[in-house]
């Protein structure tokens, strides 16, 4: 019998069921102690209960940081078949919170629950991600449509009696364009507005995301983000395979910073399995996903660059991923989606110049960084494009939930592995770079620092990185035994059979899991029903609320200022439409 | 291939009229080797960039691979413009009528690679949202494997390529038939 079973809270957990009891919801509202402080509520309760956990000074939970939905339809165990997970992150108490919506049956499947949107703006296109993927009724939500889906569709497809390879035939005449695009705007005396769609393709908008947006002359007055083009259905493909087997595909998620999804998605596992890796394993994983930032900033600002008419930087900066690439090349094979992580380790060790190899991009990284510094950043034109564009509020960039540098431009200095330190951040000396302008050009500059300070990890990461050792747990259960082991020994071969045609027994239960990624918090929202693979796994991409403001953003500035301000935004499609 | 001749190096019957101008420079070919000649040397790409893939295209176009070597640099933004559609990564069935939009849109002559597993198959992602290779909806001309493949790979793509616009070979259309222009 565990701590929480036994009706003993933990100090966080006990502090949040005194608050939640004085909330409106209070009598019918239960606190758990699960791996975050969870609180369970009915849908009439759930609307009074945000406001509460958001305005009460004990909670000041200010950062909606997930929506997902919950299909319990081949599980044992929990009450009604369909749930909503919600996560909330409080900058005060800094630490995150669960709330889970359990939505009562009805006899046609469409639960109801109200939409809370206008507590956290940022609920906005998580509440329409739920809808279409699990056909929950939002109440009082203003555009719930489908989002990820294309219009054809039939059904939901993360219903677990929904067939993974059912598809539907989807033609141009399908989409569904925005109402008030297709109205003509005549005001007495002014002058023509008209509606453009800027994409689906188009050099701007780095992979396929479409863009309406009415003009009135040069300046947007109302915007609207279609995606969903790039949707290749992760969540339900997770669900049909080992845990081992997601690995790969979590890869293809932020596809240029592909090690940190890798190592976020195996973290979350190896805390529900209760591993430890050994230190150098941990360390590598430390260096390859600093160097995965360092790609990501470089492709982020050379891409935007771009598209302000600086090509040189873009060649410059496309260098170090190049050279990054050749250190992933002689660690496991590939360059870009690398599938290097292992749950309970790496997939094989590194090589014997890692550290030499390390040490060489450590020379060679910074000189690029200082010649697009000494070209950009006292530069006129761009100074001219990216000061004052694209600008959001500390306040804005809270309720919007935006997370990553987007936010720390902002003057908020939410960095994951300083709020909630992993794997070894906490022992080394580094900086949170934050900015307070809030603009295009803010956000540049943080992403910049970003990369000095990643260097600086690095080195010290180098420093104490142990010559030989272990890389992977030696828990045959969860990790495939050496192999020639396997060949030699009938207890390792059995260990090794099973792993390879089961799957690693995974005890049942949730755990979310969150780490930095490139643009911002990356989090993994893992249920297990003890079978060799996930029962629900969400993503909790940072790229999807960022987008989410975009539309908000670029109201009032020009089309190009839009242009600038999409790609310091730093939208990797694979994330944003999973 | 072309034959191309200089001062002398095609056989005398060939050669100009007796009593032209003796040590001229000339050549003889058929005309469509010549036409073929001039634009394997300068495919305009169109890049369709969905995915993965689109990263490796960026390091094939970037100064390490360089794909200015085989004069295919141009990139065009708009289809009109183009004579390469480089259909790199993923494509949806939410995005399938787009991309045979651009395809329809761009002018003949025109070829389509296809790089990568998930343009070509619809890769791992056998799944409710995916169009299982883009030859549903274009006729495709090279398809690259890999996941995604490496800048070399598609480069040897476009070397194939090339030799196929020489040779006149023409790409199977079966599959994409129902998607064409007028058709439902």
């Amino acid at each position: 019998m565990t701590v929480a079973e036994a009706g003993i809270l933990s100090p966080a957990a006990e502090k949040l069921r005194e608050r939640v009891a004085a909330s409106p919801a209070g009598p019918r509202a239960e606190v758990l102690d699960l791996d975050l402080p969870t609180v369970e509520v009915g849908p009439e309760d759930w609307l009074a209960l945000a406001r509460f956990l958001r305005d009460d000074p004990g909670c000041r939970y200010e950062l909606f940081i997930d929506l997902c939905g919950v299909d319990n339809l081949k599980r044992r165990g929990p009450k009604s078949r369909f749930e909503t997970v919600v996560h909330l992150h409080s900058f005060v108490k800094n630490e995150h919170v669960r709330v889970r919506v359990v939505l009562p049956d009805t006899p046609d499947a469409k639960p109801t629950l109200p939409s809370v949107e206008s507590v956290w703006p940022a609920a906005d296109w998580f509440e329409r991600e739920a809808y279409d993927l699990y056909g929950f009724q939002f109440t009082g939500h203003p555009n719930l449509h489908r989002i990820l889906c294309h219009d054809a569709f039939v059904g939901h497809a993360l219903r677990k009696d929904y067939a993974p390879g059912q598809r539907w035939f989807y033609a141009e005449e399908d989409l569904r364009f925005p109402e008030w695009a297709k109205e003509t705007d005549v005001r007495a005396g002014h002058f023509e507005t008209q509606t453009i769609s800027i994409g689906p393709s188009h050099p701007a908008t780095h992979g396929i995301i479409h863009i309406v947006a009415r003009l009135d002359g040069e300046r947007i007055v109302r915007a609207e983000t279609i995606i969903g083009y790039l949707h290749r259905c992760f969540e339900k493909m997770a669900e049909k395979h080992h845990w081992n087997q997601v690995i790969p595909y979590t890869d293809r998620l932020n596809y240029v910073s592909s090690m940190i999804n890798g190592v976020g998605y195996v973290r979350t596992v190896e805390k529900m399995l209760g591993l430890t890796i050994p230190d150098r394993g941990r360390l590598v994983r430390t260096i390859l996903s600093e160097f995965s930032r360092i790609m990501d900033h470089c492709v982020c600002i050379g891409a935007n660059l771009v598209d302000i008419g600086a090509l040189t930087n873009f060649t410059y900066l496309y260098q170090n991923r190049e050279n990054i690439y050749s250190l992933l090349e002689a660690c496991c094979g590939a360059r870009l989606t690398v599938s290097y992580v292992r749950v309970g380790g790496l997939a094989i060790d590194i090589p014997d110049d890692f550290d030499a190899r390390c040490r060489g991009l450590l020379e060679s990284i910074p000189p690029f960084l200082e010649d697009v510094d000494k070209l950009v950043s006292n530069n006129r034109i761009v100074r001219n494009r990216f000061s004052g564009t694209g600008l959001v509020s500390r306040d804005q960039a809270v309720a919007w939930g935006l997370t990553g540098p987007m936010l720390r431009a902002s003057g908020v200095p939410y960095d994951v592995r300083r709020a909630r330190p992993y794997d070894f951040y906490d022992k080394f000396d580094w900086d949170v770079p934050i900015a307070q302008d809030g603009d295009n050009f803010a956000r540049y500059l943080v992403r910049m620092e970003e990369m000095r300070q990643s260097l600086k990890i690095i080195r010290q990461a180098l420093d104490v990185l142990p010559k030989s050792g272990p890389v992977n747990s030696d828990d045959w259960h969860v990790v495939l035994p050496p192999k020639d082991a396997v060949y030699h020994d009938m207890e390792s071969l059995i260990y090794h059979f099973k792993l390879v045609m089961e799957g690693i027994r995974v005890p049942p239960g949730e755990r979310y899991e969150w780490i930095e990624g490139g643009t911002g918090e990356l989090g993994f929202y893992a249920v297990s029903d003890g079978r060799g693979g996930p029962y629900r796994l969400k993503v909790r991409p940072p790229c999807f609320p960022n987008m989410a403001a975009f539309e908000k953003m670029i109201v009032g500035g020009t089309v190009s200022d839009a242009v600038a301000s999409l790609g310091t935004l730093n939208i990797i499609a694979g994330e944003l439409d999973r | 291939m072309a034959l191309f001749g200089g001062k002398g190096s095609l056989p005398a019957h060939q050669g100009p009229p007796a009593g032209g101008p003796q040590g001229a420079d000339f050549l003889v070919t058929r005309l469509e080797e010549m036409v073929g000649w001039a634009r394997k040397n300068s495919l305009w790409p169109f890049p369709f960039a969905t995915a993965c893939c689109g990263i490796e295209f960026m390091s094939v176009a970037a100064p390490h691979y360089d794909i200015a070597r085989f004069g295919s640099e141009v990139m065009r933004f708009s289809p009109r413009q183009a004579d390469l559609l480089i259909v790199a990564g993923t494509v949806t069935d939410k995005l399938a009528p787009v991309l045979r939009k651009i395809y329809d849109q761009m002018p003949e002559p025109k070829w389509v690679v296809s790089m990568g597993v998930c343009a070509s198959s619809g890769g791992f992602y056998r799944a409710y949202h995916v169009t299982q290779g883009i030859d549903e909806i274009v006729p495709v001309d090279v398809y690259v494997p890999g996941c995604p493949p490496t800048p070399e790979q598609l480069i040897h793509a476009i070397l194939r390529l090339r030799e196929k616009i020489t040779s006149g070979e023409k790409s199977r259309d079966s599959r994409s038939a129902r998607f064409a222009a007028g058709g439902a």
